[in-house]
């Protein structure tokens, strides 16, 4: 203890009953180590497992749980499972795990359903130049992003269409049509060049689920925004027409929305035009998104304060500015996990467009396990397992991603 | 008070001419007659509740005015959502809580409206941000956000944002009464420095010490009237209305 202190305690002690009138400090006290700051496992098992008697007992018991059930899963999924096999011969065999050979075999069927086997090169291609864009867009500090979001929602589904779908004979014919018309070469090249066209009703498995999530998440995005917005805005009749699309849909079950998609289209618009089958699901489940997404928005867009709009205005930005720049990004910075919540729901919700016909993943999975050549005991929980671990990596992925741009973006913003 | 002619001379930055505005049934502003010269440095003062905020936020429309006239910078506020924002553009305004925006760093903040309504290229809407930061003394926390500064720092940035559109007329509505006393001085040597520039002011603050070195005119204002306007030497010394002495007796002590 340095001389200042020692010499304030000794003139207290001297006087115990009397806080000094005058005093002041001199020199300054000493930076301690905090108590208790010991580390290691020990240390952290102690406080975090076995803290109290409650904390201890629901260790026990979680570790009594996993003691009884690992065993068994391990041997099932990993030990006694048959990774290869020609057919559903070795599977069938008492005491068998998982049938992993027969994934393998399905693989090709699961991802396309039946897309012609000698084109899914085009659905690779799709899928893949959709997740480079998707990484891109989603990549914290990326540059280009406006560029990127212009290809992402441009560009993209305009080539997407064309690679997964090709060019049909009506589509071809008017190509050859106007080539005829302007003599131009590189036309006439392109409509006889052409992919071929690939009907939807061989379009079918993950990639048709993975479309429709990626169409109801890009949709439902800027449609949910603009939604929102029109049911704040003054306008009378925008906001009406926002609230009543909102309330209906919002009001009825998903599945009740695809089948109205699916019967009610045709009869509203003439037959020549009536959107493609696979067309119809797709409206309804990017309508469907749209609407949740409009309301988890709104959330957010009430969480801003009004200074906020007050101080954009005051420096003269116009409305359009305003929400763009200033209010739209604090909203969605806000409704984060309420979007993802959504983009998950979603996700898996697109499991019930094959009750409209749709060959969706998990409808490839239940077609499958009926295939004479490798029915048995363990094929259908073999197919289910692996759909239920398809889609937990894509939202146990889109949760993570969505906490690491919450801590990003709540990074700097703290006192 | 009846509507007199708008004069609309190049030397008046400011006129309203029986501002009336009402909050549903709540009369809030009564016929409120102002003039602001070009270069003039007025502070309004007056009791809580007594309309000063409605009063400068019908200058810039952040509220509406639903009798009278306003003329800034000789444009009349309509509806006409062009001209507010034009008006807008002119007239920076500081706000008690700041309303920074906490998503973007100080120099973003400085540089949004620069570059998305006046259309300066980046680099000079930059450099002009630079430029102000350190007129209000903070050029090193250009690159944090908000809220990492202090209040006073704070309500400085917030200048410097307003002043980086290059107003004709600076509004401010009690800029340093959120703000810690150690911090008061920073913000009103800021306004100071400000008003010996010449900018054309509008302060609404209780801060009398400010309203005596730089204020032209003192306007008194209680129940949505203004009862009193003067020079600052004769408004504190030989206040005419009852309810300005009253008023100056509880706040100077
Ligand atoms: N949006 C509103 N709706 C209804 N009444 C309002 C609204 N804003 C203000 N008022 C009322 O109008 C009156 C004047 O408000 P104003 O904010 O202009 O007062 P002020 O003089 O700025 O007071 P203060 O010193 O407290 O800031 C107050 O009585 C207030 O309650
Ligand atoms: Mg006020």
């Amino acid at each position: 203890m340095s001389e200042p202190h020692a010499a304030a305690l000794s003139a207290r002690n001297a006087e115990p009953a009397r806080p000094p009138h005058v005093f002041v400090r001199a020199g300054g006290a000493p930076d301690l180590p905090p108590p208790g700051l010991v580390g290691g496992p020990l240390a952290w098992a102690q406080a975090n497992l076995f803290g109290s008697a409650l904390s201890a007992a629901l260790t026990l018991a979680s570790l009594a749980f996993l003691a009884w059930a690992l065993p068994d899963l391990v041997r099932w999924l990993l030990l006694d499972a048959v990774w290869s096999a020609p057919d559903g011969e070795a599977c069938r065999r008492p005491g068998a795990g998982a049938c992993w050979a027969y994934i393998g075999a399905k693989l090709e069927f699961f991802a396309y359903g039946s897309y012609p086997r000698e084109m899914t090169w085009r659905v690779d291609l799709t899928l893949a130049l959709g997740a480079a864009l998707a990484v891109w867009l989603l990549w914290p500090g990326a540059r280009r992003k406006g560029l990127g979001l212009a290809l992402f929602f441009g560009a993209y589904p305009l080539l997407a269409l064309y690679l997964l779908h090709g060019l049909g004979d009506y589509a071809r014919a008017l190509l050859g049509g106007i080539a005829a018309l302007t003599g131009s070469a590189t036309l006439r090249d392109v409509a006889r060049n052409a992919l071929p066209l690939v009907p939807t009703n061989l379009w079918g498995g993950i990639f048709v689920s993975l479309l429709v999530a990626t169409v109801g998440i890009v949709v439902s995005l800027p449609l949910g925004v603009l939604l929102a917005l029109g049911r704040r805005s003054k306008a009378p009749v925008a906001r009406f027409l926002c609230v009543m699309l909102i309330e209906i849909v919002r009001g009825v079950p998903l599945i009740t929305v695809l089948f109205m998609a699916n019967t009610m289209l045709p009869l509203f618009v003439p037959a020549e035009w009536s959107p493609d089958r696979l067309m119809r699901p797709l409206i309804g489940v990017a309508l469907f998104a749209s609407v949740y997404m409009a309301e988890v928005v709104r959330g957010g867009l009430q969480a801003v304060p009004k200074g906020q709009y007050e101080g954009a205005m005051a420096l003269g930005l116009s409305w359009t500015n305003m929400m763009r720049l200033i209010v739209l990004p604090q909203a969605l910075t806000i409704v984060i996990p309420g979007v993802v919540n959504s983009f998950i729901a979603l996700f898996k919700d697109t499991t019930l467009v094959a009750i409209v016909g749709i060959f969706d993943f998990l409808r490839a999975v239940d077609t499958q396990r009926l295939d004479p050549a490798w029915a048995g005991p363990t094929i259908s929980a073999t197919g289910y397992v692996f759909a239920a671990a398809f889609y937990f990596v894509f939202c146990f992925g889109m949760s993570r991603y969505s906490l690491m741009m919450e801590r990003r973006l709540a990074r700097g913003r703290r006192h | 008070m009846s509507a007199q002619a708008l004069s609309a001379s190049p030397d008046v930055a400011i006129e309203m001419r029986d501002v009336h505005k009402w909050y549903g049934r709540f009369h809030v502003l009564k016929g409120v007659d102002l003039d602001v010269a070009r270069g003039e440095r007025i502070v309004v003062c007056g009791p809580s509740g007594s309309g000063k905020s409605t009063l400068i936020r019908c200058v810039n429309r952040l509220e509406t005015h639903q009798r009278g006239r306003i003329l800034v910078n000789g444009l009349e506020l309509t509806d006409d959502q062009k001209r507010i924002e034009a008006i807008r553009r002119d007239t920076g305004m500081v706000f008690q809580h700041f309303n920074l925006f906490p998503h973007l760093t100080v120099l973003e903040n400085c540089t949004l409206s620069p570059i998305w309504t006046l259309r300066l290229p980046q680099k000079e809407a930059e450099a002009r941000a630079m430029y102000f930061l350190e007129r209000v003394r903070i050029p090193e926390q250009a690159h944090k956000y908000p809220l990492q500064l202090s209040g006073g720092q704070q309500q400085r940035v917030a200048i410097a944002r307003a002043l980086c559109m290059a107003p004709k007329v600076m509004l401010f509505d009690e800029p340093t009464s959120a703000l810690d006393p150690e911090m008061v001085k920073e913000v009103l040597d800021t306004m100071v420095s400000l008003a010996k520039e010449g900018m054309t002011m509008i302060c609404v603050t209780h801060e009398m010490g400010f309203a005596r070195e730089v204020a032209d005119r003192v306007a008194f204002i209680d129940r949505g009237e203004i009862l009193e306007v003067d020079k600052p030497e004769a408004f504190f010394l030989r206040p005419q209305h009852e309810r300005t002495k009253l008023f100056l007796s509880q706040i100077l002590r």
